[in-house]
This record gives C-alpha cells, sequence and structure tokens, in this order.
C-alpha cells in the first residue's frame, strides 16, 4: 500500500519536470513567433499588411501596383516616404493634390519646371530649402504605377489608426506588436508562476502526508517483519554509486556531455553569432528604423539592386542631420569626419569568409526577402549585432524550405509550369531550381 | 573517306622522345617537393620539414581560427551617384600605345578598373581587342611606374620642375619631341601650340617596328585595307592577324570571307609568303616559305605578272598559283607586304593600284604608323645640335638600333631632356626632368586612328600617382592655362557641329565619332628608287626580325600576362630565342636550348635556340621587345634585346639581315608549354577538311565516330552508364568555330584578368605547372606519320617536311573545360569537390577540394589546373606574380571571384559569375535573359567571333542555332568516343586548299592503306 503511495509520489515528480519543460517550450515558441514575425519598418510594412489591405486600396491592379512599389523602392524611397517627410514631401494625397500629368512632367523634370515659372512647382521648391529633386528618366506609365502604388499605401494604416490622425500612428505598428509580445510574455510568466507553487504546495503536502503515514503505520503492532522492512526501509546511497549500472550511466552521461559540448565549441569556432561590436558613432537602429521608420533603402541605397546593401555615406547622414539634433556629440563625429576628409571607419559585423557569394538584391529585390528574416529585428537594435549564424548550413536549409518568389516575374514562368507538372504538390522551393548547387554561392 | 594526317604539338612529339612519352602519360610533372627543398644531399627526404610545417600548420591553423580579426566597413564620405559598390560601371575608352589600336570599354567597379573589354560600337575593332588591350589594365596597377616628378630622379616639386623646365625651354634653341606614332588630334594640336611658343621644334615620330617604307609608298599613310572584301590574299611576310599595323581590325575584316556555312561555302583565299612561322602564316591556306631575300623577287614575280615587266629570278609553283588567282580576283585581289623595304612596298602599291583592288578605301587610309626611320635617325645622328629634347612615350634608348649613340648624346650636361614616360626606363632614367603622363586610364584623349573616324579616351580613376598629362605639361610649359579636357572640347567643337553638348555626351557615351580632325600626315620622301627587287643581302643565316604578337615592340613588357601569354605559334613563354629550321639543327647537331651566339654585323647576343617547324630553310628569326633592363621587375632581363642588331638600309629600318651562328657552349631551357596537356591520339581531337570537300557535301567534312554494340556501329552516347541530365532552366554552351580561330591569344588573357589566374612564371612553365584555364592547342599536320621515320629514315623525312612546299600547316584549337554531361572527373572526387549543375556546368568548389587530383588525372581534355603554390603570397612568385602581393595590384582582381589556395584544382567555370549576374538582371526585370547578355571573357574578347556562348535552352540562341545547324555537318565533340559528352562543340576547320599538300592524289593509296592501318 505505502509502496503505491511512493510510486503515486515519483508519478508526480515525473508530471511536474514534464509540465515545466512544456510550458517553457510553450513559451519559447512564442517568442520565436514574434521575432519570426518582426517589426516591418518603412518598405517592409508594406508586405505584412498587403493581403488585408489589398482590396482596400481600391481600383488599383495588383501588377501595377506591385510595379510601382518596386520603382519607389529603386527610385524614391531614398527621398520620399507615404505618410513622412523625408527630404522631400510626404507622398499621400499626391494624386488629389496635383493632376497626374503635372506629376509625371515632375518627377521627368522637376527643375525646368520650376524654371518654367509654374507656381507650385516654385512653392514646392522653395518649401524644401530650394534643394532640387533629380530628373528620373522614368516613363508616364511607370510614374503612374508609382502614384497607383502610393495611393494603395496611403489606405493600408486606416483600420489600425483610422482617419487623419496618421501623424499619431506612425509608430503604431511598431508599438502594437511590441504590446501583443510584452503580453503574451507576462500571461505564459503569470501561468508559469502559478503552477510552480501549486506544485511545490503538492509537494510539501505529499512530503506531509507520508510522514503523517508512517508515523501512523509504525505505531500499530499488526505489522510483519515483511512490512516493517518496507517501512524502515532506508535508501542504501553508497551501494547505488558503487553499482556497476550507476557508474556505467554516469560515465557514459559524462562522455556525452563532454563530447557534445567540443563538438559545439569545434563547431562554433570560426562562427560569430551574436557578434556585437561597438561602433565608432553611437547610431541606434532603433531609433531610426524602428522610431522613425526611415526605410532601410533610404540609408542602404543599394540593397535592392547590388550585391552590397551598402553602408550610408556621410552625405546620407547629412541629407537630415545637417539640420536634426546638431549638437548631439555623436553626430559631431559626422561633422568632424566630413572636416577632416576621412570616412567614418565602421566595425564590420556580418562577415562571410571569402569563398562564399552573396548577393543582396537576389534576395531582397527578386526573392522579396524582408532584410529582420536574416538580420533580426534591427528596428529593435540600439547596437547592432549579427543575428543569424550566417553558417553555410543555416544557408542551405533556408534555400530548402523557402519556396521561390515567382510570382509575376517572367523569369520563373515556364520553371513553375514544369515545376508543377512534375510534382505540383511540393513547393517549388529555392533549392529544386538549383539554389544549393556549389556553384550558385562558390566561385 | 578522310585521310588521317598525323598531327603533332612539337618535334618532340614527332620523333616520340622518351621524355615526350613520359610527361604524356602523367598530367604532372615532377612533384615539387625536392625543388622547394633544395638539399645538399639528394637522399634525405625532406620528411622531418614536412612533419614540422605539418605540426605548425596544424597548431597555427587552429589558433588563427579561435580568434576572428575586427573587420573594418568603410564607406564613402560621399558616394559619387553613378558609383554603386557591387555594380560595375561601363566607360568607353580607347586604347592605343603606338602599335594597335583598341576601341574598348573599361569595367570599373568601386571606382576601380578591373576588366578592359572591346567596344562593340566601334566600326573598327567590332568589339574586338587584341591581347595586349586585354592585359593592359595591369599596366595602370604597374609599381615600376614613376609616382610623381622628378629631377635626375630625386623627387621633386611639380612647379619647382615646370619652372627650371620653362626658364631652360626658353633659351634651348632646337627643341625635339621624340614619340612614336601619335594619333591624337588635340595632342598633336597641342604640340603644335608648344612649338608656336618656343620656336624652332621639330616633332620626330617613329615607330620601334617601322612601317616606313609603307608609309613611303603611299603618301606617307597606311593604305586603309578592308580584308572583307578581298577573295585573294597575298601577304608578303605581313603578319596582319598578329602583330602587322591593326591585327584586330584586319582580324575581323579577314573572317568574314572565311566563316563557312552549308549555305555559304565560299572562303577567301590566303597565300603567304615568309621565312618565320607567323600567326598569319599559320592560318593561310598556302604558306610558302621563302628567305628574307627572296620576298622582294616575291614581289617582282607578282608585280611582273599583274603590272608588267621582267619577272626575278625566284619561282615557285603556288607563286605562279597566286599570280594567277590574283589576276583571276582582279580588283578581289590584295597584296599586302610587312617589308620595310621601299622598293618592295612600291611595288606592292603598284600591284594593288593595277588590280583596281576594292579591298583599299582611298577615302580612309588609316594614321596608325606615322614613323619616319631617316628622320629619327637624322635625329640621333644630330643630338649634339639639339638644345632640348622630350620624349613623349618613347624608349629610343632601348628600342631604336642608335640606342646606345643616343644614350651617350643624352649625357651632355647643357642639353636640357625631359620624359613623359610612364616609369624610369632606358631612356627615362637619363633624362634629367621625368614628368611622367597620366596612365591612358586616367586620362582625356582623342584619336584617329583613320580618316573619318575618332575615337575618345575618358579617365576611368582618380590618377594613382602626382602624375601629370603629357599634353597638359606642354600646355603648361607653352603658358596656356587651359585643363587639356576643355582643350580637347574646344577642339572637338568643330567636328561635332550642332548641339555640342548633345553630340560631346554622345560621342564619350559611344567612345567613338565619326569625322575627321588630324591634318594629313606629310608625305615622307622617298628615296629615289625602281621598281624592282632590291639587291638582298647574302651568305650566312638570314635572319628575320619580328614581334611576338602578345609582347609587340617590348614597351609593355612589364606586364607577366603577356610574358606568360604563349606565342601562338612555338608555343613559348618568357624570353627571346633563335628560331631555327629543323633541317639546320639536324645538319649541325644542334639540340632545343643550345645558347648560340649570335651575329649581325658587329653586334652580338647569346640566344638559345628553338627548332621551328616550318621555319624557312638557311633563315633563322629572333623577337624584337625582349631584354629590357630598366621596364621593372618582370621584365628585367627576360630575353635579349635584338634592337641594337637593326640597320638603316635606304632610309628605313632593315628587319632582315644575315647573321653567323655559333653554339656558345651552354644551355638555357625553354619555357614552351606546346606539348604539355598532350591528348593522345589525336584524329578525334582536330578534325580539318577542304573547301572542296565541303563544298561537294558538307556532310561529310566531319569524321564520327562509331562504336561496335550489338546492334552494328551506333553513336557512342548510345551506350552509356550514366542516367542523362535534364536541364529545365539553362543549359549553357560553347560553340568553337576552327575556322574562325585564328589563334592570337586574346581570349586566353581575357580569362585570366577575368578569373584572377595566377602568373607562375619561366621556371613554373618548365616545370609544366602554368595555371591558364583556357590555352590555345596548336597542331603542326603533315602526312609524315612515324613510322615513316624507320622506313624512309629521320633525316629524308625530316627533308620532305622542311621542303617549303610541304611545311606543316597549323590548326589551333582554344581548349578550356568542356563542361561534359557524362563529366570523368565528377565520378572520381572523393569529396564530391566538383559536380554538375542544374544548368550544365561542371562545377568546381575550391572550399571543399582536398587535392587529390583524381580529376585532374581523370580529365580527357587534361584543362584541369592544380595550385602547387600560394601564388599570392609565396615569395617565390613575388617577381611574377607581383600584383597580388601588393595594395596597389591587387585592384586589378575581379572582386566576384576568389582567389584559389594552394592544394586546390581549378579550371573553367564558364565565367559562373557573369551567368548568376545575367540571370540576376534579368530576373530583375522579370524576364529571360536575353541572347547575348551572358557570355563569357573568352567569347567577348574574340576579335574573329570564333567563340560562341550561350543558352541551347533558348531556340533562337546563336549557340542553339549553330548547334541545329551543324550537327551532322561540321559540328563535332572532341573525343566523341569515350562519351562524355561535352557541352562545347567544335566546328571542323574547312581550308581553302582544292588539293591539300597532303591529301595530293599520288599519296591517296598510300593514305588509304594507312587508314587501313589505323583501324586495325
Amino acid at each position: 500500500m505505502s509502496s503505491y503511495r511512493l510510486r503515486s509520489f515519483s508519478h508526480w515528480l515525473l508530471a511536474l519536470f514534464l509540465t515545466f519543460t512544456a510550458a517553457g517550450q510553450l513559451a519559447a515558441q512564442d517568442e520565436a513567433k514574434v521575432s519570426q514575425a518582426g517589426v516591418t519598418p518603412g518598405a517592409a510594412a508594406a508586405a505584412a499588411p498587403a493581403a488585408a489591405a489589398g482590396s482596400a486600396a481600391g481600383a488599383g491592379d495588383p501588377a501595377v501596383i506591385q510595379a510601382g512599389d518596386a520603382l519607389f523602392k529603386a527610385n524614391c524611397a531614398q527621398c520620399h516616404a507615404v505618410k513622412d517627410v523625408v527630404v522631400g514631401p510626404a507622398l499621400a494625397g499626391i494624386d488629389k493634390r496635383r493632376p497626374l500629368p503635372w506629376i509625371v512632367k515632375w518627377v521627368q523634370n522637376s527643375s525646368k519646371m520650376v524654371a518654367s515659372g509654374d507656381e507650385y512647382a516654385v512653392k514646392i521648391f522653395n518649401q524644401y530649402q530650394k534643394q532640387q529633386m533629380p530628373s528620373f528618366a522614368l516613363s508616364d506609365a511607370e510614374i503612374t504605377s508609382i502614384v497607383a502604388w502610393v495611393k494603395s499605401e496611403e489606405g493600408k494604416t486606416n483600420p489600425l489608426g483610422g482617419g487623419g490622425e496618421q501623424v499619431a500612428g506612425k509608430e503604431t505598428g511598431g508599438q502594437t506588436a511590441a504590446t501583443d509580445e510584452a503580453g503574451a510574455g507576462k500571461y505564459v510568466n503569470v501561468v508559469l508562476i502559478v503552477l510552480i507553487v501549486v506544485l511545490i504546495v503538492l509537494v510539501v503536502t505529499l512530503v506531509i502526508i507520508a510522514n503523517i503515514m508512517k508515523d501512523v503505520l509504525r505505531g500499530r503492532k499488526d505489522l510483519d517483519g515483511r512490512d516493517v522492512e518496507i517501512l524502515e526501509q532506508k535508501t542504501d546511497w553508497m551501494s547505488i554509486l558503487k553499482s556497476g549500472w550507476f557508474k556505467g550511466t554516469v560515465g557514459t552521461l559524462f562522455v556525452l556531455v563532454v563530447l557534445y559540448e567540443s563538438i559545439q565549441g569545434i563547431m562554433a569556432v570560426g562562427l560569430s553569432q551574436g557578434y556585437q561590436p561597438a561602433q565608432p558613432i553611437a547610431f541606434s537602429h532603433k531609433l531610426h528604423a524602428g522610431e522613425h521608420q526611415i526605410n532601410c533603402a533610404y540609408c542602404h541605397t543599394s540593397v535592392y539592386k547590388s550585391k552590397s546593401a551598402n553602408i550610408p555615406s556621410a552625405n546620407i547622414c547629412m541629407n537630415c542631420h545637417s539640420q536634426i539634433k546638431t549638437t548631439s556629440p555623436e553626430i559631431k563625429k559626422i561633422y568632424r569626419a566630413i572636416q577632416r576628409q576621412q570616412p567614418i571607419q565602421w566595425v564590420r559585423i556580418h562577415n562571410l569568409p571569402d569563398l562564399a557569394y552573396f548577393n543582396h538584391s537576389q534576395h531582397t529585390q527578386v526573392g522579396g526577402i524582408e532584410c529582420q528574416t536574416c538580420h533580426g529585428p534591427i528596428e529593435k537594435m540600439d547596437v547592432v549585432y549579427q543575428y543569424s549564424a550566417l553558417t553555410m548550413g543555416w544557408c542551405i536549409n533556408c534555400h530548402r524550405e523557402t519556396p521561390l518568389n515567382t510570382k509575376g516575374n517572367g523569369y520563373y514562368d515556364n520553371l513553375v509550369k514544369l515545376h508543377n507538372e512534375a510534382n505540383a504538390g511540393a513547393p517549388f522551393t529555392v533549392s529544386s531550381n538549383g539554389g544549393t548547387e556549389c556553384s550558385k554561392c562558390h566561385y | 573517306m578522310q585521310e588521317s594526317p598525323k598531327y603533332w604539338k612539337g618535334i618532340e612529339e614527332l620523333e616520340n622522345s622518351p621524355e615526350f612519352l613520359h610527361n604524356a602519360l602523367s598530367e604532372f610533372g615532377a612533384l615539387p617537393m625536392k625543388e622547394a627543398h633544395p638539399s645538399t644531399d639528394d637522399t634525405v627526404a625532406p620528411r622531418r620539414d614536412f612533419l614540422k610545417l605539418m605540426g605548425f600548420g596544424l597548431a597555427a591553423a587552429t589558433l588563427a581560427s579561435c580568434e576572428a580579426p575586427v573587420r573594418k566597413a568603410i564607406p564613402y564620405l560621399n558616394k559619387p551617384e553613378e558609383v554603386d559598390p557591387g555594380i560595375a560601371n561601363f566607360y568607353a575608352s580607347t586604347y592605343f600605345n603606338g602599335q594597335d589600336y583598341n576601341s574598348v570599354l573599361v569595367k570599373t567597379r568601386e571606382g576601380r578598373p578591373i576588366k578592359v573589354e572591346g567596344n562593340p560600337e566601334s566600326p573598327i575593332t567590332r568589339g574586338g581587342l587584341s591581347a595586349r588591350g586585354q592585359a593592359s589594365v595591369l599596366s595602370l596597377y604597374d609599381g615600376a611606374r614613376l609616382q610623381g616628378f622628378a629631377i635626375k630622379g630625386q623627387p621633386a616639386d611639380k612647379d619647382k620642375v615646370d619652372q627650371e623646365i620653362r626658364t631652360k625651354l626658353a633659351s634651348a634653341g632646337r627643341i625635339a619631341i621624340v614619340s612614336p606614332t601619335i594619333i591624337s588630334p588635340s595632342t598633336k594640336r597641342a604640340i603644335a601650340d608648344f612649338a608656336g611658343r618656343f620656336g624652332n621644334v621639330e616633332h620626330v615620330m617613329y615607330d620601334a617596328v617601322s612601317a616606313s617604307a609603307l608609309l613611303r609608298a603611299n603618301g606617307g599613310v597606311v593604305p586603309g585595307y578592308d580584308f572583307s572584301k578581298a577573295s585573294v590574299i597575298v601577304s608578303l611576310a605581313a603578319d596582319f592577324l598578329g602583330t602587322w599595323i591593326s591585327p584586330v581590325e584586319y582580324a575581323a575584316q579577314y573572317i568574314v570571307n572565311r566563316k563557312v556555312s552549308s549555305d555559304k561555302r565560299t572562303m577567301s583565299r590566303h597565300f603567304q609568303f615568309e621565312s618565320n612561322m607567323s600567326l598569319t602564316g599559320s592560318n593561310a591556306d598556302v604558306r610558302v616559305a621563302v628567305k628574307p631575300s627572296q620576298l622582294g623577287q616575291v614581289a617582282q614575280a607578282i608585280y611582273a605578272g599583274i603590272v608588267g615587266g621582267g619577272a626575278g629570278s625566284y619561282s615557285n609553283p603556288e607563286l605562279t598559283n597566286a599570280i594567277n588567282e590574283l589576276k583571276a580576283a582582279g580588283s578581289a585581289g590584295l597584296v599586302v607586304s610587312g617589308s620595310n623595304d621601299a622598293n618592295v612596298q612600291a611595288m606592292v602599291t603598284a600591284i594593288n593600284a593595277a588590280l583596281g583592288t576594292a579591298a583599299i578605301n582611298a577615302a580612309a587610309p588609316s594614321y596608325l604608323r606615322q614613323g619616319d626611320d631617316q628622320r629619327m635617325a637624322n635625329f640621333v645622328s644630330g643630338i649634339g645640335s639639339y638644345g632640348a629634347v622630350i620624349f613623349y612615350h618613347a624608349n629610343p634608348v632601348y628600342d631604336h638600333p642608335m640606342g646606345a649613340q643616343l644614350a651617350e648624346g643624352l649625357k651632355r650636361a647643357n642639353l636640357l631632356s625631359i620624359s613623359f614616360n610612364d616609369r624610369a626606363d632606358e631612356t627615362t632614367s637619363l633624362c634629367q626632368y621625368q614628368c611622367p603622363d597620366h596612365h591612358w586610364m586616367e586620362s582625356w584623349n582623342d584619336y584617329e586612328p583613320k580618316r573619318g573616324y575618332l575615337s575618345l579616351a575618358q579617365p576611368v580613376i582618380t590618377p594613382l600617382f602626382k602624375t601629370r598629362q603629357a599634353q597638359e605639361s606642354l600646355l603648361t610649359w607653352a603658358g596656356n592655362p587651359n585643363t587639356y579636357y576643355n582643350y580637347l572640347r574646344n577642339n572637338w567643337r568643330g567636328v561635332l557641329g550642332g548641339n555640342f553638348q548633345a553630340g560631346w555626351d554622345k560621342a564619350v557615351h559611344d567612345g567613338v565619332a565619326m569625322g575627321a580632325l588630324l591634318p594629313a600626315p606629310a608625305a615622307q620622301v622617298a628615296p629615289a628608287g625602281q621598281a624592282s627587287a632590291p639587291a638582298a643581302k647574302t651568305g650566312g643565316y638570314e635572319v628575320a626580325f619580328y614581334e611576338k604578337v602578345g609582347l609587340g615592340n617590348g614597351a609593355d613588357a612589364n606586364n607577366p600576362w603577356l610574358q606568360e601569354l604563349p606565342d601562338p605559334v612555338s608555343k613559348a613563354t618568357w624570353g627571346n630565342y633563335v628560331s631555327v629550321p629543323q633541317s639546320l639543327a639536324k645538319e649541325k647537331g644542334w639540340e632545343q636550348g643550345d645558347v648560340m651566339k649570335v651575329k649581325v654585323a658587329n653586334k652580338e647576343i647569346e640566344l638559345p635556340i628553338l627548332i621551328q617547324p616550318g621555319q624557312a630553310k638557311g633563315t633563322i628569326g629572333i623577337a624584337l621587345g625582349y631584354g629590357r633592363t630598366k621596364a621593372g621587375m618582370v621584365a628585367q632581363e627576360v630575353g635579349r634585346n635584338a634592337y641594337p642588331m637593326l640597320t638603316l638600309v635606304n632610309g628605313s629600318l632593315s628587319y632582315a639581315d644575315v647573321a653567323s651562328l655559333e653554339p656558345a657552349g651552354s644551355r638555357e631551357p625553354l619555357a614552351q608549354t606546346q606539348t604539355h596537356h598532350t591528348i593522345m591520339d589525336r584524329k578525334p581531337v582536330v578534325q580539318e577538311a577542304t573547301l572542296a570537300q565541303y563544298i561537294k557535301d558538307p556532310k561529310k567534312v566531319t569524321e564520327y565516330d562509331k562504336i561496335s554494340t550489338p546492334e552494328g556501329l551506333e553513336k557512342p552516347s548510345k551506350v552509356s552508364l550514366w542516367q542523362d541530365y535534364e536541364y529545365k532552366n539553362h543549359h549553357w554552351a560553347m560553340a568553337i568555330d576552327l575556322n574562325s580561330c585564328i589563334g592570337c591569344g586574346s581570349c586566353v588573357v581575357g580569362c585570366q584578368v577575368e578569373n584572377n589566374v595566377p602568373v607562375v612564371g619561366k621556371q613554373e612553365v618548365i616545370n609544366r605547372r602554368e595555371m591558364h584555364w583556357l590555352r590555345i592547342d596548336r597542331y603542326y599536320s603533315s602526312d609524315h606519320h612515324k613510322n615513316e621515320f624507320e622506313t624512309e629514315g629521320k633525316l629524308g623525312t625530316y627533308a620532305a617536311m622542311e621542303d617549303p612546299s610541304d611545311n606543316p600547316q597549323v590548326i589551333f584549337q582554344p581548349m578550356l573545360c568542356q563542361h561534359c554531361n557524362h563529366a570523368p572527373c565528377e565520378t572520381v572526387c572523393p569529396v564530391l569537390a566538383t559536380t554538375h549543375s542544374t544548368e550544365g556546368l561542371n562545377q568546381m568548389t575550391y572550399n571543399r577540394c582536398v587535392g587529390t587530383r583524381y580529376c585532374a588525372n581523370n580529365c580527357p581534355y587534361k584543362v584541369r589546373r592544380f595550385n602547387w603554390f600560394s601564388y599570392y603570397s609565396n615569395e617565390k612568385f613575388e617577381t611574377v606574380n607581383g600584383h597580388m602581393f601588393t595594395d596597389l595590384g591587387r585592384m586589378v582582381l575581379n572582386p566576384d571571384v576568389m582567389v584559389r589556395a594552394r592544394g586546390v584544382i581549378e579550371k573553367c567555370s564558364f565565367c559562373v559569375q557573369r551567368i548568376q549576374l545575367g540571370k540576376l538582371e534579368a530576373k530583375k526585370q522579370k524576364r529571360r535573359p536575353v541572347d547575348g547578355e551572358v557570355v563569357t571573357a573568352c567569347a567577348q574578347s574574340c576579335p574573329t567571333q570564333a567563340i560562341v556562348f550561350g543558352d541551347l535552352k533558348d531556340p533562337n540562341s546563336r549557340v542553339a542555332q549553330i548547334w541545329r545547324r551543324e550537327d551532322g555537318e561540321r559540328a563535332f565533340k572532341v573525343l566523341d568516343a569515350i562519351n562524355t559528352q561535352p557541352n562545347i562543340t567544335y566546328l571542323t576547320k574547312i581550308r581553302n586548299s582544292k588539293t591539300s599538300n597532303f591529301f595530293a592524289p599520288e599519296k591517296e593509296e598510300k593514305h588509304a592503306a594507312k587508314a587501313e592501318h589505323h583501324n586495325a
């Protein structure tokens, strides 16, 4: 009888352990989900609500809007945002402010319009510190598509902020998500604490009950020798320690742990995940990308067109900081660099070995991957650290799992057809198009 | 059925020497261990050293990998608008260094030039580019360049130099500006302005390898040859495909009438009379080896046949054929001569006039040679009467026969001597003032290579050193404060007309424009002469001096890419030699590599000999352009300088003379690549046929291998162990037309630049370890089989072979990784470092390679290269591969291609970086790649479009069309029988010879017998 009770006690302990583990995993999963979804500043923000707001955008043809999106990122995003004044004016409502032909003429050659004395043009020119907008060799259709995209964008945050209070709403995206995450985390923690307390109480209660039971049994006289033996049974720790199976188990465990640790250690040689060096200027991505929602491509100008994303040159900083926060000691470092004609020497965080070729534009422009997928929650980093492992296994894994972004891309049309004919069920991943072959990255 | 001539790469193969056999059977030569650790006792194996190194290496590697170095990311301070890191920009420009003219596109990455490519907009070079042009990007980063102004070698302030020079010039008296040919209208004007300011200024132009006689016979210009309009070409020792005047232009024209297809079964006919086996001669349908002294007689015989008059004493059946065919061709005939004898050139001009040839455009003569030998000679002898001399890219102390005399003259203290040369070369180091010019990639300049054809050069990089453009120096000293850029623009105002800015922008963008700016050059005074053969010197051995296709006149000798580019015919690298005919070597018992004392007049040099099939009997050949003493580390004492041996005959430099040869008693090995990477049994490797056969039936010119199966003879691909690949996306492939390949080597250098291929130097070439990913195999062919040696005796066979009418024919075959679909290399790699891609590429993954070299041993094409050393850090290679050792030189490396480490195999990747880039651009624009968008470096550099690259999956691509069209006709795969199924197809070479030398009817029987013998 008592043996039964003791057994049930050990069951309790097992249950306790399992509960803890499960709860911990749940919490970890939650966190992972949040970090995967990330928060999407600027251009990236377009993607998340795009599906929801697609219809809200109205009459725009999705293909046109998509084209406009790409064109905007490539040409306009350096100086314009939809709802913010960056270098040039916010573009929301542009189609209402000016007729389309005017916009086309302006984009193609703004200086000509200013020179011709167009009233609105001159006004805009003067309003923005007489900074000339460069001429763009875009066709009428292309400009129309950009306007269509802007139009589709301006509708997007409406459900969140509501109406014209967009100035305040610009941070909503970031904050809501942050609150969500915090909320989820708190809830899990409370449940955990309650569980732990309940379990501790249970254990204590059980121990007390067991002791009381023992005492009661000891008081009884009708116990035979066998029962007494069980009752007075003590764990013989020495014999356990000396037993072969114990030594064997511990030894094996020890060897396994050492082996595991050394393999992990060796594998980590040359790995620099989490590398977070101090930078010469305390630039905060949290402030710029997070709070101010500046598009990544505004500073990293070539991220959509080149192999390298490009670390911004000082003149890009100067676009804003010629006027903003001019007295900050950190900003003054930029002024000094310009004065002394010495470029700022940032510490490089993401280092790929020379033997690996990586191209940003392949992933951003063609693949449509968010910056955060590899760089992590960059909009929350005060000091940037290396978020991903950047190992070959990490690359390959993603190439195996990620479906190709083939939509609307004429390059893939025939390939998608062939793939669907062969095995329609399987996703058309990067690797199924040869994306894990050696010379895709090594040459 | 086709006869099977014997193909051989070198004498040693023809003789089947034991050494050849040994090396032919092993992929790699002897192991490098011994020579890396020279030991006094050969029996002591360096095992201990090896273990020590291994132990240290392991420890060092572990330690090094534990700590990641801090790497900096340094952005621009103010990013230029048009520069995006990672994206290449192309700028149209012009390369002209006094030799060949090339309109080019310069590829820059992050503002630094990394590659030069041909400009397809140019009506002259049509997108082609010479090997020298390809290599010129390295000269920008040459550490031997002068880094600033100097007075007698001591760095000096620019202003101080200017001031001193101005003062001295004002009282100098006679001033001479010595330069090679200048075809820049604005430069000429700047020189004229300078002359206007100081008066009494002479501009002496001379060409290191002169065409003075040609100019004299044609009113001071080079006739505007257009080989595409000629159906019969007779060349008298003019190497117009390799070195003569404008080879890229001429090759592009020449090939128009050489390409055949079943719809166009016509070809031009090309006779070549010459003594050295030149690139052009090796491409000729009929090559007749004649002595230099006989060339005049050949000209006279042709003159007699076409114009009239007495024929000379020389006769040859092929000469008679040539004359008859020229007559029949009439205005489609063309005679060119490389002779620098005014009489010969006068005859040639008269012949062309009599033919009324349409292949010379009188309206667009070429300005590419303007040097006047007589004037230059007068200048040197009269150096004492000059008060100042300015050397403008001219190095006469080295490359003029009177160089020693000039060097003496320059020592005179009151002679103001100034040099604009880019390095402290033989002449500059003797000058008082060194005012180095910008490199052409740092300069603005204009060019008029032909009348009415303009070309611009624009700077593509900020000057690396404190140099100044020479023209600006001249303008400064003449008191003109203008920049040369403004000066040049003003000069162009007249030509572009209309909206100048728009016209200028277009000209800068395109790199070329139409319009004439250059004043017609003054006709050179021809010494009195008759249209008759000159009395040539005879006796002894007749020597013919020539230029190398890669190195040219030696101005670029410090470029290791050019030094290591094998000569197209002899396949020798790193140095010059005396090429002697086989008969002579046999007669005297000389062997290849024996050093000879060569004596011409009273000058003597020592050079090793090279036995050259096809060298005319009784003649020897010596290359110019070697033996630099002050060009830089690379060129230092490579070969011997033969310029001093030239003599001035009748007002022009003579490139033929009489020499005496005598053994010096020592030996010097030659770094030849010709039998390296030998593919055994040539029959299925190169294929050729005559035009007559092709006209008769294009389907019968190529021999296809069949294999025996139970069902009878079948194509090799019928039986296979392996499964075939299915390509869904792309299938990259190449077609190489052996008819169009002239063997110039432009692709070899183009590939080297694009893929960061290291230079290994002379000793390593001798050790058979050159690294070129692409080589051009040169096969001699004749019907002399090795069994003839047994039946007819060696001497008899050689005698027959050396008979001028029976000299070997030559085939060039670019050989690179064949990207086999059933690749033997892939199956043997134990670590899967070489694999097949879904686009048909045979991928080589360096970081996976452990260096077993199984793949190289299993490759039937011998195209895999092993990195025996760290060519970028091993001090042994610092001289020859120096550009990988310095920050300056490393700027030339292609950042998209890695530099391979020691111990790995490397090979042609089909320029996978270009494929990936082309695909990405297409994807970004949401479309399929267009044919011609993705081209390999070799295909792009080819002046004759012999190499075509593209996607077989695109049915309209040129390569797919060629594969379809030529299937069963000229298309063949090398070593088809072993069923490797390469992605490169070759097209059979067609020779325009009705009766080929070795297809002669009387030998038909013998051949049939031999064919049987072969099959048995």
